[in-house]
C-alpha cells in the first residue's frame, strides 16, 4: 500500500494526472443530480460498446463490394458467437439514437443548454448529427440489396442540392455507378473519418461538461442571469454540492448496467437485422428502407406533396440542424424550468407527436405498392363466372391490386374499392379509370372495351349494403346525357373526349 | 533557419512586438503550408474518383433470337468499367423490348423518382417502382406516382446477331 501510494506520488510528480484525475473525481455536483441526469453517461457507455462490437465485427468483415454480403453471411450464420456480436452492434446502435433522443430532451426541457452552456448544446448538436451519419453509413455497410438502393435513394437527393448537387451525388457512389469505391468510402467514413470526428467531439462535450458542472435541477421563478449565474452556482455547490464520485457515478453506473443488459438482451432474443437480397443492382423488387429510427423521415418525404418533395429533401436535415444549433442563441438567459416555458414544452409535444405519427407511417409503408399482394377469389368476388368474375379478374391481371384493397386483399397506395359501388356510380367508376389521376395511369388507354365493361360490372358490385350488379345499379340511375345505363364506356370516353368532362 | 530565442519575453526586457509578430505569423504560414502539401495529394486521391466520367462500352445481352418481337425482357449485364474486386455489385439491369426484326430498346432499371428498380407488369403493359409507386407506360413516359422524368433508356445496336447495350452512368449522376 505504502509503495503504491509512493508510485501514485511519483507518477502524479511527472505527470500530473493522478491529482487531475482526483479533482475530477472529487468535485462537487449539484444535490438535485439524479436519475434524470444519467442518459448522457449511457450514451457515452452505449458508445464505447459499438467501438468494441465494431473493432470485433471487423476482424471479419470484408469491405469490398464484392465480399462484403459474403463476410456478412459468414458472420451471422457461421462464425460463432457472430450473429450476436452483430445483434449487439446493431441494438448498440438504436440504443445509441433512443438514449440520445431522451438526452437531448431532458437537456432542452429543463433548460440546461442556457448559461454558460450553450456550446455544451452546440457540440451535442454535432454529435447528434455525425452519429446521425455514423447509422446511415453503417447500414449501408450492410451491403445487401437493400443498401444497395438506400445509397442510390441518398445519391439521388444530394443531386437536388443547388450547384454541387451533381458532384455530391457522384460523391456519394464514389463515380458514376455503383462499384468498388462505392462502400469503400461508405467503410472510410464509418470506421476512421466519422468515429475520430466523434471522439473528439465528445472529449470536447465532456471537457465542457467539466468545466460548466453539471446544471442544477431548475426550479420555477429562479431564471439564469449571465451576470450572476456562476458565483450562484458555485456559491451553492460549495454549502450543498456532493461527491461526484461515488454519489453521482453509482446512478450513472447501475443505468449503463440496464442498457447493457438490454442490449445483450435484444442481441441474443431478437438478433441483428436480417441480410436481404445480395447487392446486385440488376434484381428487381427492390424494397429499400431505413432502419427505424430514419422512418419519420423516409415518411415525410413519401408523404409530402411531390412538387414539395425535392426542397424538403435537401431543407429538412438542414433546417433541423440550423434550428437545433440555434436554440441557446436564441434563448440563454431567463427561465429554466418547463412549467415557465410553456411554448418550448408545446414544441416538444408537437415535434415529438409529429414524429411518432411519421414513423408509425414510416412502418405501415402505404405509399408502397403492393406487388406481391394476393389475387381477389371467387369468395371475395361472389361469382366464378361471368362478367363480374371477368371483371376481377382484371382486377388481378391488371395491377390494380397493387394499389387498391378489396376486403383485406391489395395495396393501399391508392382509395380501398372494398365498398366503392356505394360511393362512386358506374358513370363516375368510368371516368376514373378512363382518365386516371395523378397517382393513377390512364386506363383508357389499357383496357379493351370489354375489360372496362367486365371491371365495371365487377366494382359495381362492390356495394356493401345488398348484392347489387352493375346492371341493377344503372337502372336506378337518373338519366341524362351521360348517365344512360346503355351508354357503354368506350362510349362515354367518345363523349368525355369531345365535350369535357361532365360538371 | 536560425531562431534567435534571445527575445523572448521576460528575458530581455525589452521585446520588440513587431517582430513577435511577424514570428506568430510566419509559424501560422509554415504550420499551414505543412498541412496543404501533404493534405492536397490525399484530398485528390479521395476527390479524383468523383469527377472521373466512366468509359463507355458496347456490351453483349444475348443472341438477337433469345427476344421474342413484343416481349419486354429484364437482362443484366456486366459493367465493363468494374474493378475485379467488385463483385456482383458491377452488375447492371436493363428491361430489353423487341420491336421489330432488328429494332430493339432498352429501359434503365432505376426509377427516376429515388433510383429503385422498376419491374415489368406484362398485362397492363406497364413499369412500375416498387418503392412510392411510379408508374410508366411502355414507351418509358410518366404514367402515376411521384417520378419526375420518363424512364432513360441505354443506346442498343445489334452486331453480329447480338444485341449489345452501352454501358452508361447512374441517370442522376450526369450533368443535367
Amino acid at each position: 500500500m505504502k509503495q503504491l501510494k509512493k508510485f501514485l506520488q511519483r507518477l502524479d510528480d511527472r505527470t500530473g494526472l493522478v491529482k487531475l484525475t482526483k479533482s475530477i473525481a472529487d468535485h462537487p455536483a449539484a444535490p438535485g443530480v439524479k436519475w434524470k441526469y444519467v442518459f448522457g453517461s449511457a450514451v457515452l457507455t452505449a458508445f464505447l460498446m459499438q467501438v468494441a462490437t465494431g473493432i470485433g465485427l471487423l476482424t471479419t468483415y470484408v469491405s469490398s463490394t464484392g465480399s462484403a454480403f459474403e463476410s456478412l453471411k459468414y458472420i451471422t450464420h457461421k462464425a460463432p458467437l457472430g450473429a450476436f456480436l452483430r445483434g449487439m452492434h446493431f441494438w448498440g446502435a438504436s440504443m445509441m439514437v433512443v438514449l440520445i433522443a431522451i438526452h437531448v430532451l431532458r437537456v432542452f426541457l429543463m433548460g440546461s443548454f442556457k448559461f454558460p452552456r450553450e456550446l455544451n448544446w452546440i457540440t451535442g448538436v454535432l454529435l447528434l448529427a455525425t452519429t446521425a451519419a455514423m447509422a446511415f453509413c453503417g447500414q449501408i455497410m450492410r451491403w445487401d440489396q437493400n443498401a444497395v438502393f438506400g445509397i442510390v435513394a441518398a445519391s439521388k437527393m444530394a443531386a437536388h442540392v443547388p450547384l454541387i448537387g451533381t458532384w455530391l451525388s457522384r460523391f456519394i457512389i464514389g463515380g458514376d455507378v455503383l462499384g468498388t469505391y462505392t462502400l469503400s468510402r461508405i467503410f472510410d467514413m464509418h470506421v476512421f473519418v466519422l468515429p475520430i470526428l466523434l471522439v473528439s467531439l465528445l472529449g470536447l462535450h465532456v471537457y465542457l461538461v467539466l468545466r460548466n458542472g453539471v446544471s442544477e435541477p431548475p426550479v420555477p421563478g429562479r431564471g439564469v442571469d449571465p451576470a450572476t449565474y456562476r458565483s450562484d452556482y458555485h456559491h451553492m455547490l460549495q454549502k450543498e454540492g456532493v461527491p461526484f464520485w461515488p454519489t453521482v457515478v453509482l446512478r450513472d453506473f447501475v443505468f449503463a448496467l440496464g442498457v447493457v443488459l438490454v442490449v445483450l438482451l435484444l442481441a441474443w432474443l431478437v438478433g441483428p437485422e436480417k441480410l436481404d437480397n445480395p447487392p446486385d443492382p440488376s434484381l428487381i423488387n427492390a424494397h429499400p428502407r431505413p432502419d427505424w429510427y430514419f422512418w419519420w423521415l423516409f415518411a415525410l418525404l413519401a408523404l409530402l406533396p411531390h412538387a414539395l418533395e425535392n426542397y424538403f429533401m435537401v431543407l429538412t436535415p438542414l433546417v433541423i440542424g440550423l434550428v437545433l444549433l440555434s436554440v441557446p442563441l436564441v434563448s440563454n438567459r431567463g427561465e429554466r424550468h418547463p412549467a415557465r416555458r410553456p411554448l418550448a414544452v408545446a414544441a416538444v409535444v408537437i415535434i415529438f407527436s409529429g414524429i411518432a405519427a411519421l414513423t408509425v407511417a414510416g412502418w405501415n409503408e402505404n405509399w408502397s405498392p403492393r406487388v406481391n399482394a394476393p389475387p381477389l377469389t371467387t369468395d371475395i368476388i361472389g361469382a366464378s363466372s361471368g362478367p363480374v368474375y371477368e371483371g376481377a379478374m382484371v382486377f388481378n391481371k391488371m395491377a390494380c391490386l397493387f394499389c387498391h384493397t378489396i376486403e383485406g386483399h391489395g395495396g393501399k397506395r391508392g382509395p380501398n374499392l372494398t365498398w366503392i359501388a356505394d360511393r362512386l356510380t358506374r358513370h363516375q367508376l368510368t371516368l376514373r379509370i378512363m382518365n386516371g389521376a395523378y397517382n393513377m395511369p390512364v386506363f383508357g388507354r389499357i383496357l379493351s372495351t370489354a375489360e372496362t365493361e367486365n371491371l365495371l360490372d365487377f366494382l359495381s358490385t362492390r356495394k356493401k349494403y345488398g348484392f347489387a350488379t352493375g346492371k341493377q345499379q344503372s337502372a336506378v340511375r337518373p338519366p341524362g346525357p351521360l348517365t344512360q345505363g346503355a351508354l357503354h364506356a368506350s362510349e362515354e370516353l367518345a363523349i368525355i373526349k369531345s365535350k369535357g368532362l361532365p360538371d | 533557419m536560425k531562431i534567435d530565442d534571445n527575445n523572448r519575453a521576460g528575458r530581455s526586457g525589452e521585446e520588440d512586438p513587431g517582430r513577435r509578430r511577424f514570428l506568430t505569423r510566419l509559424s501560422v504560414a509554415v504550420g499551414s503550408l505543412i498541412a496543404i502539401l501533404a493534405g492536397l495529394p490525399i484530398i485528390g486521391y479521395i476527390l479524383l474518383p468523383v469527377s472521373r466520367k466512366m468509359h463507355r462500352q458496347w456490351v453483349s445481352v444475348g443472341p438477337t433470337d433469345r427476344f421474342t418481337v413484343g416481349d419486354t425482357v429484364l437482362v443484366s449485364f456486366e459493367n465493363p468499367s468494374a474493378r475485379p474486386w467488385a463483385g456482383v455489385t458491377a452488375k447492371t439491369g436493363a428491361w430489353v423490348r423487341r420491336i421489330g426484326d432488328g429494332n430493339f430498346i432498352a429501359f434503365v432499371l432505376n426509377c427516376s423518382h429515388l433510383g429503385c428498380p422498376v419491374s415489368w407488369e406484362a398485362s397492363p403493359k406497364l413499369f412500375i417502382c416498387p418503392c412510392h409507386g411510379s408508374v410508366y407506360y411502355e414507351d418509358g413516359t410518366v404514367a402515376a406516382g411521384p417520378a419526375p422524368f420518363p424512364l432513360q433508356r441505354f443506346r442498343v445496336r445489334v452486331r453480329g446477331g447480338q444485341v449489345e447495350l452501352e454501358s452508361r452512368p447512374l441517370p442522376f449522376t450526369e450533368a443535367t
